[in-house]
């Protein structure tokens, strides 16, 4: 088989046209370092204003959802990592919940966990934004924000090593808690590292909220009406800046969130300087319940006791035969999840991040679709940049913060 | 911050609300279902008054937003599709989901004329299990590749796919081949010897023993196995 590609023959050539009527397709991506990844983007202009827009994703299709239907429910979780692969932790987070709900022991997750999962997703979230704002404002012409960002998130990576043995990858939430507990001087040092962040986000605002060039750039650019926003499916903080207080972690709280004090940033106007903004503020209230966590972690277990579920500990499994017998059979058969469907959400930074898991008291799911919020939200692409110039396009694409591990999955 | 938190509502609430969808959609829900001990409500509805349904949900029960379109394959049941809705409700803090089946040759009625973002969820539906909509505008496949035959997602659709793609330094060109794998997928039967084997040859008296054994006792199987 050279080509499964049928033999289409080229439609009649349109008449060309000139001045004002004429309107030429341009090919932006695959490979457009403003595309933040493998979208291509089908761009109908008229002179340098966008017509059309038409976005072809699933350059990075790799099967996900395939994937967990054949493997355990404890083999499938590395996978989440590598969906939103700027946050990963976040993405675990969802289906760390929505097993622990269909097993039935949520409840019995101990406090410890809870606060560590709660802390690292909002370390995530600092991860996610931070690589978002100024990526975004490299897209607009600026360059020192992301040499800046980046080297906080060094700094931030270095936690994840600390807990999961790996920067990106971590695969660090599990049902029934967290894989390992972190390194008894991590506190400490998290605790370093939020007293140096805020003077950091100082400078990272001084550097754009009232750049010029940068207001220019975003200001009533893909303005989205809360009504448009909702109609569209929209969430997190890119429906905030819409004016819509609408955040998961207050409304369905879920881990310790109904435990911190923290404020939902809201925008007003809806366009791409808005976006930015909240997110900008988000980092602040995610900082802010960061320090909570730190002073609300107790010593403790980190994951559920029982031992069919999470792995017994190595010097119990050299000692107890029991213990060797639970590690192998989690390991291979897994834990067989009783019946059931769960649509379970958390607030990822992006948005809404679901799994929507249906169980059939094997030890796979029978059905993970995974519920991106980027996908929601590249979809809008048209409607936001029709009209707009051809930089703008690039400058709302930034604002939507798209991650194509998720979009594709 | 108390105050701020809107109390997701108890169970039993969560049914009363169905049953007040059921009457609203005269026929249109056939079944009202709890899911996950009581946490989730389901609707099981009509194919044929698929749109109704939601515009109802959306205009008469605040479920403003669709979060999720997604199908689902049951290889053994006659309708083996399910299509599946997830609809959130901001203004009340309430979720729902939606569900009905198609044999995969009847069209699911198309919900784009009530939600614009659900062209991407109905595309991929088709991309994934190829349930047809009727009235999308929009039929082209979403993630996989150009040209691509067959539907993933489907329980019959093997997990290596049917052809495998690779540059062609001869040719200049990408070209797919039928897939070939230097080793099978190894999809290892982990069920416990002693729960997926109730019979083995020359050991029938030790089955009927434990057999007799389990009627005394009064324990059936599935006992043991929730007890596990």
């Amino acid at each position: 088989m050279s080509s499964i590609l049928p033999y289409v023959p080229a439609e009649e050539a349109a008449p060309l046209l000139s001045g004002e009527e004429a309107t030429h397709t341009i090919n932006f991506g695959p490979q457009h370092p403003a595309a933040h990844g493998v979208l291509r983007l089908i761009l109908e202009l008229k002179g340098e204003v966008v017509e059309r827009a038409d976005p072809h994703i699933g350059l990075l299709h790799r099967g996900t959802e395939k994937f967990i239907e054949y493997k355990t429910y404890i083999q499938a979780l590395p996978y989440m990592d590598r969906l939103d692969y700027v946050s990963p932790m976040c993405m675990e987070h969802s289906f760390a919940i929505a097993t622990e709900r269909l097993l039935g022991i949520e409840g019995d997750v101990p406090e410890r966990a809870k606060w560590l999962r709660t802390m690292f997703a909002e370390l995530t979230r600092i991860l996610n934004h931070l690589l978002n704002v100024t990526t975004y404002a490299l897209d607009c012409g600026a360059i020192t924000p992301a040499l800046w960002g980046f080297e906080q998130r060094e700094k931030l990576l270095e936690f994840y090593e600390a807990a999961g043995g790996s920067h990106y990858h971590v695969n660090y939430f599990r049902p029934g808690g967290v894989a390992r507990d972190i390194p008894p001087e991590t506190m400490a040092r998290i605790g370093d590292w939020t007293r140096q962040f805020p003077a950091f986000l100082d400078d990272l605002e001084g550097l754009l909220t009232d750049n010029r060039i940068f207001k220019q750039r975003t200001v009533d650019i893909g303005v989205m009406t809360a009504e448009q926003a909702i109609a569209w499916g929209f969430s997190g903080p890119c429906l905030r800046a819409s004016g819509c207080a609408w955040d998961l972690r207050k409304s369905q709280p879920y881990d310790m969130y109904d435990r911190v004090e923290f404020d939902v940033p809201v925008g007003v106007q809806g366009d791409c300087y808005d976006r930015y903004l909240v997110r900008m503020m988000e980092m602040r209230q995610s900082l802010r319940i960061m320090e909570q966590c730190l002073n609300a972690i107790r010593p403790g277990p980190v994951k559920i006791a029982d031992n069919k579920i999470t792995p017994p500990s190595r010097s119990d499994m050299k000692r107890s035969m029991e213990s060797l017998i639970h590690h192998f059979k989690l390991y291979t058969e897994g834990y067989h999840v009783p019946e059931g469907a769960t649509y379970t959400v958390t607030e990822a930074p992006k948005g809404e991040f679901g799994v929507y898991m249906v169980a059939d008291g094997t030890n796979k799911p029978y059905r993970c679709k995974i519920r991106a919020p980027g996908f929601a939200h590249l979809q809008a692409i048209e409607v936001l940049s029709k009209g707009h110039m051809l930089a703008d396009a690039v400058a709302i694409i930034g604002s939507l913060d798209i991650v194509f591990g998720e979009i594709d999955r | 911050m108390a105050e701020d938190i809107i109390e997701a509502p108890a169970p039993n609430s969560l049914l009363v609300l169905g049953e007040s969808i059921m009457a609203a959609a005269a026929g249109a829900v056939t079944a009202v279902t709890l899911d996950r001990g009581g946490a989730e409500l389901v609707l099981h509805a009509d194919r044929t008054r698929w749109v109704p349904l939601h515009g109802l949900l959306r205009d008469g029960f605040a479920f403003e937003q669709l979060m999720d379109l997604c199908g689902n394959d049951y290889p053994a049941r006659p309708e083996r599709f399910e299509v599946v809705t997830n609809l959130l409700s901001l203004s009340l803090n309430r979720r729902v989901r939606v569900i009905c089946t198609t044999n995969g040759e009847q069209p699911v009625p198309s919900l784009s004329a009530l939600w614009p973002v659900v062209v991407w969820y109905e595309r991929e539906c088709w991309d994934m299990y190829g349930v047809v909509f009727a009235g999308l505008a929009d039929m082209r496949r979403l993630l996989t590749d150009y040209g691509f035959e067959g539907h993933p997602l489907r329980k019959d659709f093997p997990l290596s796919g049917h052809v495998e793609v690779r540059y062609d330094e001869a040719r200049k060109q990408v070209v797919y081949e039928p897939v070939q794998l230097a080793q099978d997928f190894r999809n290892f039967d982990f069920m416990s010897p002693w729960e997926a084997m109730t019979t083995l040859p020359g050991d029938e008296k030790v089955h009927l023993i434990r057999e007799e054994r389990a009627k005394i006792a009064g324990v059936d199987r599935a006992r043991i196995e929730g007890t596990r």
